[in-house]
């Protein structure tokens, strides 16, 4: 809607609702406001106590997550060679606005080839304390190497523990997070 | 010279006193964590979760774990306050409340081992009056301990509660005339023998007095829609703002001890006490039992409440109490009385 729109849009037909309101104190609405609208509120809450609960247990109970949600990333190898799919770009380290992303790239060589590219990434460093979880770095990996995976669980104690190596993101990550069937 | 000291309806030998009012004493603080675990557990089922569940069984030692975990903290104290009065402010809370669970009465005399024990703390011939008179010194609990942290909002907040028990305890009082007219005594257990032989239970001569009872016994307990003490958006925590620790376990237990008590005399005045309905006549041990069944159902009632209706604006507290409630008592007492002497 333009400004001119809104200014001249007035509530008419179904876009009314009416507000239901209590009777003003005093008098014999007043009366009825201590008691009867006071006994029809008990009423409510009574009725929440009879519906029971509508809580997750949650470290019991977890609430499935959808596919496309983004939780800690992980890396990917190739499933045929077993090689990893990270060249070493530093591509995601570029599009990183958390800037929590370090990629140290080295050359692979034929005796000890990492990666399908030139160049494999040595070091590749998540900072889990710092990221933001936007996803932009799956955004712009060329090679589809890093991916944001569903795992959402990831305090620890020690801040050194967050920064997430190559090694740990390359591992299989626990399933620890249920995900969402599609009729759910 | 007369006496200034009230007369007590049925007094044992001093042992059984002692052990009496350890066995009281000892039940009546056992409610407190109960009421505690009550109002978060069924709190949590008025909104549709389950509240603490976590330690112990169904969470039921949440209140070991609260209690514990205030214990253990460090006692401090502001280097402003008046450190006396400070440590002695919830004690005085805290003894007070204890003192008033003395009056509810558990059931008649009984015969234990041949030996005649009430079942009360005491059974003085002034009864409820002994309630109020504790509950009302322990408005000096809040007031000092207020006043004693030296900080303005422990100040603002003491102000506050003072003022609103002072004024909820006129109309409290008054209400309870019209039960005091009806049964001609003052003693509970008396009160609870003249519902026994009326037949009926005083909730229902006594329909007015004892909506007003409840709503002044909400205001008199701080308990919500009236817990403007703790209106922490306003006033961080009121008196309470500078108590840790066990000095505020202190405190917060006086609290619940003080729905304990409500919810006696509540249930004594007007619910008939130990008495069961229809005429049931059960065994004379029973009746501790029913009175604790129906003190446990009346603080359900105080924390139905509680999940219900908002808070009060202080305004509209002050002139709820004294502009509806005391009217009301007022006349509820008086019609009780040209009823009970044209009746007669």
């Amino acid at each position: 809607m333009t400004p001119l729109e809104i200014r001249r849009w007035a509530p008419t037909g179904d876009t009314v609702i009416a507000v239901q309101r209590g009777p003003e104190p005093g008098g014999a609405g007043g009366l009825y406001r201590a008691f009867g609208e006071t006994l029809r509120g008990l009423k409510t809450t009574f009725g929440r106590l009879v519906e029971g609960t509508y809580v997750y247990q949650y470290p019991e109970e977890k609430i499935p997550v959808y596919p496309r949600f983004r939780g800690r990333h992980k890396l990917h190898r190739f499933e045929d060679t077993g090689l990893e799919k990270c060249v070493g770009c530093s591509l995601c380290a570029a599009a990183c606005p958390a800037d929590c992303i370090r990629v140290v790239s080295a050359e692979n060589t034929p005796e000890q080839r990492v990666s399908a590219g030139e160049r494999y990434a040595a070091v590749y460093e998540i900072n889990m304390s710092r990221c933001i979880f936007c996803g932009y770095c799956e955004v712009a990996c060329p090679f589809d190497a890093i991916t944001m995976g569903h795992d959402f669980e990831l305090s620890d104690y020690n801040r050194d523990d967050l920064i997430f190596t190559k090694e740990m993101l390359l591992a299989e990550p626990l399933e620890r997070t249920p995900l969402r069937t599609e009729d759910e | 010279m007369t006496t200034v000291l009230a007369t007590v309806g049925y007094a044992e030998s001093w042992w059984i006193q002692i052990l009496k009012s350890l066995v009281i004493f000892i039940v009546g603080f056992s409610m407190v964590p109960l009421a505690l675990m009550m109002d978060r557990k069924l709190l949590g089922r008025f909104q549709n979760r389950y509240g603490p569940n976590r330690v112990g069984p169904f969470g039921a030692l949440q209140p070991m774990a609260d209690i514990f975990k205030l214990l253990v903290k460090e006692q401090f104290r502001p280097r402003t306050s008046v450190g006396f009065l400070f440590a002695i402010a919830p004690a005085i809370s805290i003894l007070t409340a204890c003192v008033s669970f003395a009056i509810v009465p558990f059931g008649n005399t009984v015969d234990i081992f041949g030996t005649q024990v009430g079942l009360y703390g005491v059974d003085p011939s002034i009864g409820v009056l002994f309630a109020f008179a504790f509950s009302a010194i322990s408005v000096y609990g809040l007031m000092l301990g207020g006043w004693a942290s030296g900080s303005k909002y422990s100040f603002l907040g003491a102000m506050r509660s003072a003022a609103q028990l002072i004024s909820y305890e006129v109309a409290m009082g008054l209400s309870l005339v019209g039960v005091i007219v009806t049964c001609g005594t003052l003693s509970l257990t008396g009160i609870v023998a003249h519902q026994e032989s009326a037949g009926m239970w005083l909730f229902i001569p006594q329909i007015v007095g004892f909506i007003v009872f409840m709503v002044a016994a909400f205001a008199e307990t701080s308990r919500p829609p009236f817990d403007l003490p703790e209106a922490d958006a306003e006033l961080v925590a009121g008196y309470n703002t500078e108590y840790g620790g066990g000095r505020f376990a202190s405190y917060y237990a006086a609290e619940y001890f003080h729905m304990v008590i409500a919810s006696g005399i509540a249930v004594t005045m007007f619910f008939g006490g130990w008495l069961l309905p229809f005429g049931i006549d059960p065994p004379t041990w029973v009746d501790p039992l029913v009175v604790l069944v129906k003190i446990t159902l009346v603080i359900g009632v105080f924390v139905w409440v509680r999940a219900t209706l908002p808070r009060l604006r202080y305004d509209q507290l002050m002139s709820l109490g004294w502009k509806v409630l005391l009217p009301l008592a007022t006349a509820n007492a008086l019609v009780t009385a040209i009823l009970v002497t044209v009746l007669d």
